[in-house]
């Protein structure tokens, strides 16, 4: 019973930060097409950055209540400026390229941004404790929880409400799902599909920073920790189904999940166990459980 | 009496709410030219899908030569010899038209295509070339199919589908996207190169002119069933058929071409 | 180029390379044998591509081939180079007969994804078996070669040698391949899957076929790099081994199965020496040379050998 609980507190907690990261590589993969490898790049910079910022904050002895928007503001800020400058600089001109290539180039932004934040950051870890630690453990009918985890799920489940809305309910989200259903219509209709293209990409790559920011008090930040996450968001948004906000959430809380039941009863199956996860659910629901089939006609 | 080589027995299929296939029963004896007309979506296209294995039907069988074949892959269809073309070329756009054929040839050969022997073998060759020049595509062998002409491109997808020497043809729109003053002759072709086959030949059309022209027995089509079947000039005269079929055409003609 | 007889060059590679392998300093050696086993995984891959499977999961043959070898050696006293290779190919392909006739239903990034999580599937099991050394890996015992068991260099030379005729020896098998009326159909599929099906062939024997032939190169790599470097760890899976071999075949071109063998022998080479002198900024250089291939040569550096003989599709 108490190994329940926990197996379900930890998923909890693996679900937020996963959804957050995830959100934004299917997002980005549902209007582009382009399965972002980058992104994990993107989670790791947003991690190194707010570790270190914050790592000056506590050591200039400002007060820990700051640092709660300074991780959140280096997250976006990092997120926005690499996001903006690849899609810009680079993805611009290759768009129209098969899928399988669009999956090389992030390829190769990928490990281009590895070895930049090892120039930047070097390789010992960054750690960024004072902001989980400072809120201190709450209990609730008996159960510990840290406050900071909480505040995560919180502010997972409110990104999650962000995009349905602003898919469904604003007009940028309806010219979104325009485009994402069939992206020559939408260019003969008027929308302009590159600025769009631009914009999506940006805050997707937000969406990856801020995961890794918001993540970094939890972590030790440390070269690879792109790499872990980029191999589990993957999971995550290829068992919901690529480009859909509703199977960023249930992958997550099915990764989140079975990531801390393995952790918890067979820690030797954790990665094994997820990936068998995603195949068995690619081996039945080729598109994701969330996904729509293409079909062709003759 | 004439043999019958398909048969479609009660064939149904639905996509979603539209009825593309309502009950369609047809035999087709050996040496028979059937035209197939109807209006858009009257369900042409999925007959020839369901008949050549590419759709499964809803309900009912297809019988080639007495055995039931209707569970059977396109690909096992063909190997027992119906066989077909598109109403959209489909070829192989960066390869030649002669390398089409040549993969064609190797395919009707045996199921099992080797693994180390070439493909552009002499014999092959001569084989693909002599393929070509039946369908009058002799000067474009050595061109990648993706730069053909509409023409070419539709003749060589016939050629391709005759390649198995099918027992049943069936040619989708053979002429839609072809000029008016080639299409006579493309379909004069076609005729000459299948007639010493002795093969059933199906075509969907919606040229009137070349219905009236090639097929010994046409058959009409409205909203997935049958409305008319029978010999050309009374078909085509029938009052049904002149209301949903042929004057739907002439409409369509006034309006210009569809694609 | 190709009417003077890929065959004869290949042989003719072989007449000239084999007695460098004597005389040239061990570690080049070494590094050129490494380059080579990859090149064999690499070549497999690029016949796969030419057939529109991209797999992004070579690492899963790459670790089988690899891990066979060293359990074989380990826990069954079986030593001897050419019968790990024997060993780390029946492996290779009974694994692939078993995944082929899934995955070979899917297509484009989903099979990728697919052959993935597969290779994602072994990572995960043999970072955790403590039986196997977990992340460390093993060791392997030097092998002997057809029952001679020389000292330590002249083994890494016979390797060489048998690395060397195992890649040129498939290349030329593979090339073949590519010729052949299974290997053309291959291509077809990639143009037009319903063609291929209408004209009465098997899409799904010429896919499986064509899936088993980069599992069987890619386990013969893998037996190779272990007994080169007498040793293996969970890395071999991992993605990012997968993707190197990805990125070496779109670097190399998949016009010509050769030319995978030269480029991963150029990327072994320039890593090596790439990871020596600037540790950090190797794969800066990698990932920098892939975007300028992916945009200025889509066809891979091949094409600068044969414009306009490339035949196959874009990647």
């Amino acid at each position: 019973m108490q190994q329940l609980v926990a197996i379900l507190i930890d998923g909890t907690i693996y679900f937020s930060w996963l959804f957050i990261v995830s959100l934004g590589l299917t997002l980005i993969y549902g209007v582009m097409k382009i399965l972002n490898i980058a992104h994990g790049s993107f989670y790791a910079l947003g991690a190194y950055a707010a570790a270190s910022a914050v790592g000056a904050w506590f050591a200039a002895g400002l007060p820990a209540a700051g640092s709660y928007l300074l991780l959140a503001v280096c997250g976006l800020a990092i997120g926005a400026a690499i996001g903006f400058a690849v899609e810009r600089g680079l993805l611009r001109r290759m768009y129209g390229r098969d899928e399988v290539v669009m999956i090389l180039v992030t390829y190769a932004v990928f490990l281009i941004l590895e070895d930049v934040i090892k120039l930047v950051w070097g390789v010992n870890p960054y750690l960024a404790y004072q902001p989980y630690t400072a809120l201190g453990r709450i209990a609730i009918g008996g159960i510990g929880f840290a406050v900071y985890d909480l505040i995560l799920l919180a502010l997972a489940l409110a990104m999650g409400f962000a995009a349905w809305f602003t898919l469904n309910r604003t007009r940028y989200g309806r010219l979104l799902l325009v485009v994402i259903h069939d992206r020559e219509i939408s260019s003969a209709m008027g929308i302009n599909v590159a600025r769009m293209f631009t914009v999506t990409f940006t805050i997707g790559a937000m969406l990856g920073a801020l995961g890794g920011a918001v993540a970094a008090p939890g972590i030790s930040v440390v070269p690879g920790i792109g790499v872990d996450i980029i191999v589990l968001a993957f999971a995550v948004s290829v068992i919901g189904g690529l480009g859909s906000v509703a199977g960023a959430a249930i992958g997550a809380l099915i990764v989140g999940l079975t990531r801390a039941a393995a952790i918890h009863l067979v820690p030797e199956v954790e990665l094994f166990v997820i990936y068998a996860v995603m195949a068995i659910v690619l081996a039945f629901r080729p598109e994701g459980l969330f996904g729509r089939p293409a079909a062709r006609k003759i | 009496m004439t043999r019958t080589v398909l048969e479609a027995r009660n064939l149904k299929k639905r996509f979603g709410a539209v009825v593309a296939a309502d009950d369609i029963s047809i035999t087709m004896a050996a040496g028979e030219v059937i035209g197939l007309i109807g209006a858009n979506g009257a369900g042409k296209t999925t007959f020839v899908n369901m008949v050549t294995g590419h759709l499964k039907p809803d309900a009912g069988q297809v019988v080639f030569e007495g055995s039931d074949v209707t569970a059977l892959a396109p690909r096992a269809m063909t190997r027992r010899g119906i066989t077909r073309s598109f109403q959209v070329a489909q070829l192989f756009p960066q390869l030649s038209s002669r390398d089409n054929a040549l993969i064609a040839l190797a395919s009707a050969e045996t199921e099992q295509p080797a693994l180390l022997g070439d493909l552009r073998i002499p014999d092959r060759i001569a084989r693909a070339d002599a393929l070509l020049a039946r369908f009058g595509l002799a000067d474009v062998a050595d061109r990648l199919t993706v730069e053909l002409p509409q023409g070419k491109r539709k003749l060589l997808d016939i050629a391709l589908a005759m390649v198995g020497e099918g027992r049943v043809l069936l040619l989708d729109e053979p002429t839609s996207g072809i000029s008016a003053d080639e299409k006579f002759p493309l379909m004069d072709l076609v005729m000459e190169a299948i007639g010493g086959a002795d093969a059933t030949i199906l075509f969907v059309e919606h040229d009137m002119e070349i219905v009236e022209r090639y097929a010994s027995r046409v058959i009409a089509f409205y909203e997935g069933r049958i409305i008319a079947d029978g010999a050309p000039a009374a078909v085509l005269a029938d009052a049904a058929v002149r209301r949903h079929v042929v004057g739907a055409e002439i409409h369509r003609r006034h309006e210009g071409p569809r694609r | 180029m190709a009417k003077l007889g890929t065959h004869a060059l290949l042989l003719a590679a072989a007449v000239v390379l084999v007695p460098l392998g004597l005389v040239l300093p061990t570690w080049l050696v070494f590094l050129v044998t490494i380059g080579l086993a990859k090149g064999l995984v690499v070549i497999g891959l690029v016949v796969m591509m030419r057939a529109g499977l991209v797999s992004f999961g070579q690492g899963l043959y790459y670790g089988l081939g690899a891990y066979s070898a060293g359990l074989a050696a380990n826990f069954l006293g079986l030593n001897d180079a050419v019968l790990l290779l024997v060993i780390g190919a029946a492996v290779g392909i009974v694994v692939a007969l078993g995944l082929g006739v899934l995955l070979v239903r899917y297509r484009q990034i989903f099979f990728a994804m697919l052959s993935l999580a597969v290779s994602m599937i072994l990572y995960g099991a043999l970072v955790r078996s403590t039986a196997l050394g977990s992340t460390d890996g093993f060791n392997l015992p030097p092998p002997t070669f057809l029952g001679l068991a020389p000292d330590v260099e002249t083994g890494r030379r016979i390797l060489f040698v048998l690395a060397l005729l195992l890649a040129l020896g498939t290349a030329s098998l593979l090339h073949r391949f590519t010729r052949s009326p299974t290997g053309v159909l291959g291509e077809a599929i990639v143009m037009n899957e319903i063609r291929v099906e209408y004209l009465g062939a098997s899409v799904s024997r010429v896919l499986l076929i064509t899936y088993v032939i980069g599992a069987i190169t890619a386990a013969l790599g893998g037996v190779l790099v272990a007994l080169a470097t007498s040793h293996i760890d969970p890395d071999l899976a991992f993605w990012t081994t997968s993707g190197e071999f990805v990125f070496v075949a779109i670097l190399s071109g998949t016009g010509h199965v050769a030319a995978s063998l030269v480029g991963m022998v150029l990327f072994e080479t320039v890593r090596s020496f790439a990871f020596q002198y600037s540790p950090y900024t190797w794969q800066m250089v990698v990932g920098t040379a892939m975007l300028l291939v992916i945009v200025f040569l889509p066809y891979g550096l091949w094409s600068l050998v044969s414009r306009g003989e490339g035949r196959s599709a874009r990647p």
